[in-house]
C-alpha cells in the first residue's frame, strides 16, 4: 500500500494552493477505498491486492501523462497508442533479428538495449512529426494527431502484414518479476515517470513555458517564449512516453500488434480530465493524474470483486469509469458556479448601494 | 468568383475524389461496374449517416465521440427487446425503436452539456463508456445471430438488382435511401431554418449567438438529441446489413468518422462545414479503403494512405489561410527576442 502513496509525494512546494478538484479527487479516492474495504474486507485491503492493482494501471497512467502535457499546451495527442504499437513492433523485430534463441548473455543485453533504443527513437520521431504538424504547419492538434494515429497504425499494419510480432520472451521479465521481491516493475517505471515529470513541470523553465502557452499563447509569444520550439518538444516527450508504454506492453504480452489496446487513448483522456487537466490548456497537476488513476483502479478492482460472479461483470468497469468522470465534472461545475455566485451578488449589491447614495444626494 | 469556388475545401475534395476514381478506373476497369458502386454505396451508408450527425455537432463547435456507443446500444437493445416479445413485423418498427432509444440517449448528452456547460468532448467520452458499459453489463454482450424475422430479411431489401454479363446478380441496397433522406433533411435544417442558423452561430461564437437572442441550451438539446437519433438509425442499418447484433461492435470507429467529416471541410473549431462536403469526405475515404486492392496496392497500406490523406487534406487549407493572412498582414507576428538582438 505504501508504493502508490510515494508517487504522489512530489507536490509542488512553491505554489501550493488547496485545489478544489484535487481535494475532491482525494476524497473520492479515500471514499472508494473505504467503501470497498468495508464491502470486501478479506480481499480488498490486502498487500496482494495492492500489488496486483499496482501492476495494472501503469500503462494508462503513463499514457495519461503524455495526454496531460499536450493538453497543458491546449492541444492533445490522439496518436499515443498507435505510436506505442509502432515502437513495440519495431522493438520486437529488432529483438528477433539480433538475439537468436541460444544467444550468450552479453549479446542478449546488447540486443535488448538496441531494441529499447529503437523503441525510444521511434517514439521520439513519431512525436517530432506530430510536433512539426502542430507547431510549424499550424494544424489543429486533434486533427494532426488523428491523422498520424491512422498513419502510424497503417505503417505498423504494412510492416507486419497485420500479424503480431513476438519478442521471444526477452522482455517478459518486465511483466512478471518484481523489484525487491514485491513491487511490480511497471509500477516502478510509473513512479519514475511521475517523478521525472513532476520535476519537469514544476521546477524547470520548460514546464513553466508549457503552462504559459496553455493559458495564453499570445502573451507567451510576446514575452519571448519560442512557442513552436516548446510545442515541438512537448509532442516529442509525448512520443517518448508512448515508447515507454510500448516496452511495458512488450513485457506484459510478449508481442506487439497494430490493433493492441485502441481503447486506451480515450481511457487515458478520461484519466487526464478526471485529474483536473484543463483540455483548453494552462492548468493540471501531476498529483491529479496519480489520484485519478488510483481512484479509477480502486473502482475497477472493487467492482470486479463485487461482481465477478455475475456474467458481464467485467464490463461494469467501463460504466463506472464513465459515471465517475461525469460525477466529478458535474461537482466541479457546481463548485465553480458557487465560487462565482457570491462575487456576482456582491458586485450587484455594491452597485445598488452606490446608485442609491447618488439618489439620496 | 471562380477563385472562391476553387479555394473551397469541398471543391478540393471533390476534385481529388474524381481524380482518384478516374485513376482507379484506368488501372482496373472493374471499378466502374455497377457491382462495385453498389458496394461502395452500401459501405458509405452507415458512415455517411454518422458523419452527418458529427457534422452538425462540429458546426456547433462541439465534438461527439459517444455516437458509436449510442448506435450499438440502440441497435442491440432493440434487437433484444424485439426478440423477447417475439415481434414478427417489418423492419420499420426496428428503425423507429432504435432511433427513439438513440434520441433519448442523445438527450442525456444534451443534459450534461446544456445544463452544466461541460466541455462536449469530456461529456461524450464519459457517456460513451457509460452507455457501452451499461449495454454490455446489463443488457447483454453476446452476438445475436438468430435475428427476429423482420430484421433478418432486411439485408436482402434491394432497391433494384442488375445481372451482369457473367451472370452475377448485384443489387443496390435500399439503406442508401436513408442516407439520401438524412442528407436532405440536414441540408434543409442547416440552410433554411432558424435552428440551422443558431447552430452555425453557436459554433462561430457562443457569446455573439446569445446576444443575438438565440436560445443556446435549446439548440444544444436539439443537436445532441438529433445526433443520437441518427446514431440509433445508423446502428440499426449496420445490424441489419451485417445480419447480426454484436454488442461489442461499432465503438472504436468514432475517430474515423470524425476524420472523414473534417476531410470534407467541417472545422473542428466550429462555425464551418457543409453536408455536400461531408458526403464527399465520406465517399473519398470509402473509395480509398475499398479500392486499394483494385489498384493493386496491398490492403495493408490502406491506413497509411488514409492517414496521409487526412494530414494533407487538413494541412493544405491551413497553409493556404496562413499564407493569405500573412499577405494581408492581418496577424502581426512578433519577432522572437533572440532574433531581435
Amino acid at each position: 500500500m505504501s508504493a502508490p502513496e510515494v508517487s504522489y509525494k512530489p507536490a509542488p512546494r512553491i505554489q501550493f494552493v488547496v485545489d478544489g478538484n484535487l481535494l475532491r479527487l482525494l476524497i473520492a479516492c479515500v471514499a472508494i477505498f473505504v467503501v470497498m474495504s468495508l464491502l470486501r474486507p478479506n480481499v480488498f485491503p490486502t498487500v496482494e491486492n495492492f500489488l496486483s492493482m499496482g501492476s495494472q494501471f501503469p500503462e494508462i497512467g503513463i499514457l495519461a501523462i503524455a495526454i496531460m502535457i499536450t493538453m497543458l499546451t491546449g492541444g492533445i495527442d490522439l496518436s499515443v497508442v498507435s505510436t506505442a504499437n509502432l515502437a513495440g513492433v519495431l522493438a520486437a523485430m529488432v529483438i528477433r533479428a539480433l538475439i537468436p534463441a541460444d544467444a550468450p548473455e552479453g549479446q542478449v543485453v546488447v540486443g535488448l538495449a538496441i531494441a529499447i533504443a529503437v523503441a525510444f527513437v521511434t517514439g521520439a520521431l513519431a512525436g517530432l512529426f506530430n510536433g512539426l504538424l502542430v507547431a510549424y504547419v499550424n494544424l489543429t492538434p486533434i486533427l494532426a494527431t488523428l491523422g498520424t494515429m491512422t498513419l502510424y497504425t497503417g505503417l505498423t499494419v504494412a510492416m507486419t502484414r497485420g500479424n503480431a510480432v513476438f519478442a521471444e520472451n526477452r522482455l517478459t521479465f518486465i511483466g512478471t518479476s518484481n523489484v525487491l521481491g514485491v513491487i511490480p516493475i511497471p509500477l516502478v517505471i510509473f513512479v519514475v515517470v511521475v517523478a521525472i515529470f513532476a520535476v519537469i513541470l514544476n521546477r524547470t523553465p520548460f514546464g513553466l513555458k508549457l503552462y504559459m502557452i496553455g493559458s495564453n499563447v499570445k502573451a507567451a509569444r510576446f514575452s519571448g517564449i519560442n512557442v513552436r520550439q516548446v510545442l515541438l518538444m512537448t509532442y516529442v516527450l509525448s512520443g517518448v512516453l508512448s515508447a515507454v508504454v510500448a516496452i511495458i506492453f512488450l513485457g506484459r504480452n510478449n508481442s506487439a500488434k497494430w490493433d493492441f489496446a485502441p481503447s486506451y487513448v480515450l481511457q487515458a483522456i478520461v484519466v487526464a480530465v478526471l485529474a483536473g487537466v484543463n483540455p483548453n490548456g494552462g492548468s493540471g497537476r501531476i498529483a491529479g493524474i496519480v489520484l485519478a488513476i488510483l481512484a479509477l483502479q480502486f473502482v475497477s478492482t472493487g467492482m470486479n470483486m463485487l461482481l465477478f460472479t455475475i456474467s458481464g461483470g467485467q464490463f461494469f468497469k467501463e460504466f463506472a469509469w464513465g459515471a465517475l468522470l461525469l460525477i466529478i465534472m458535474v461537482a466541479n461545475a457546481y463548485s465553480e458556479q458557487r465560487r462565482l455566485a457570491p462575487k456576482r451578488k456582491l458586485r450587484e449589491e455594491s452597485g445598488a448601494t452606490s446608485s442609491e447614495s447618488e439618489v439620496t444626494q | 468568383m471562380l477563385k472562391k469556388i476553387l479555394s473551397r475545401q469541398e471543391t478540393l475534395v471533390g476534385i481529388t475524389l474524381l481524380g482518384l476514381c478516374l485513376l482507379i478506373g484506368f488501372i482496373n476497369p472493374v471499378f466502374w461496374t455497377p457491382g462495385n458502386w453498389f458496394d461502395l454505396a452500401r459501405s458509405a451508408t452507415v458512415t455517411g449517416i454518422f458523419a452527418i450527425g458529427v457534422l452538425i455537432v462540429l458546426i456547433s463547435g462541439g465534438i461527439d465521440v459517444s455516437f458509436t456507443a449510442i448506435a450499438v446500444f440502440s441497435m442491440y437493445t432493440t434487437t433484444v427487446v424485439m426478440k423477447n416479445i417475439g415481434f414478427e413485423g417489418g423492419m420499420f418498427a426496428f428503425f423507429l425503436m432504435s432511433a427513439v432509444i438513440g434520441g433519448l440517449l442523445g438527450l442525456i448528452n444534451a443534459f450534461f452539456i446544456a445544463r452544466f456547460r461541460l466541455p462536449t468532448l469530456i461529456v461524450t467520452l464519459g457517456t460513451q463508456s457509460l452507455f457501452r458499459g451499461f449495454l454490455l453489463f446489463v443488457i447483454g454482450s453476446k452476438i445475436i445471430r438468430d435475428l427476429p424475422p423482420g430484421m433478418a430479411a432486411y439485408s436482402g431489401a434491394f432497391l433494384f438488382t442488375v445481372t451482369d454479363d457473367r451472370g452475377i446478380t448485384v443489387g443496390l441496397h435500399s439503406a442508401v435511401l436513408f442516407l439520401v433522406a438524412v442528407a436532405v433533411l440536414a441540408q434543409i435544417i442547416l440552410r433554411y431554418t432558424m435552428l440551422g442558423r443558431s447552430i452555425y452561430a453557436l459554433g462561430g461564437s457562443r457569446e455573439a449567438a446569445e446576444r443575438a437572442g438565440f436560445n443556446i441550451p435549446r439548440t444544444q438539446v436539439f443537436i445532441y438529441a438529433f445526433v443520437g437519433l441518427l446514431a440509433g438509425l445508423a446502428g440499426m442499418i449496420y445490424g441489419g446489413l451485417n445480419r447480426q447484433a454484436n454488442a461489442q461492435d461499432i465503438v472504436g470507429q468514432e475517430l474515423d468518422v470524425i476524420a472523414a467529416t473534417v476531410l470534407g471541410g467541417a472545422s473542428i473549431a466550429g462555425g464551418r462545414g457543409s453536408v455536400i462536403g461531408t458526403l464527399l469526405g465520406v465517399m473519398l475515404v470509402t473509395v480509398l479503403s475499398n479500392s486499394l486492392i483494385l489498384m493493386g496496392i496491398p490492403s495493408t497500406w490502406q491506413r497509411v494512405v488514409i492517414g496521409a490523406i487526412i494530414i494533407i487534406g487538413t494541412a493544405v487549407p491551413t497553409i493556404r489561410t496562413l499564407r493569405s493572412s500573412r499577405r494581408a498582414n492581418v496577424e502581426i507576428e512578433p519577432v522572437p527576442v533572440e532574433q531581435r538582438a
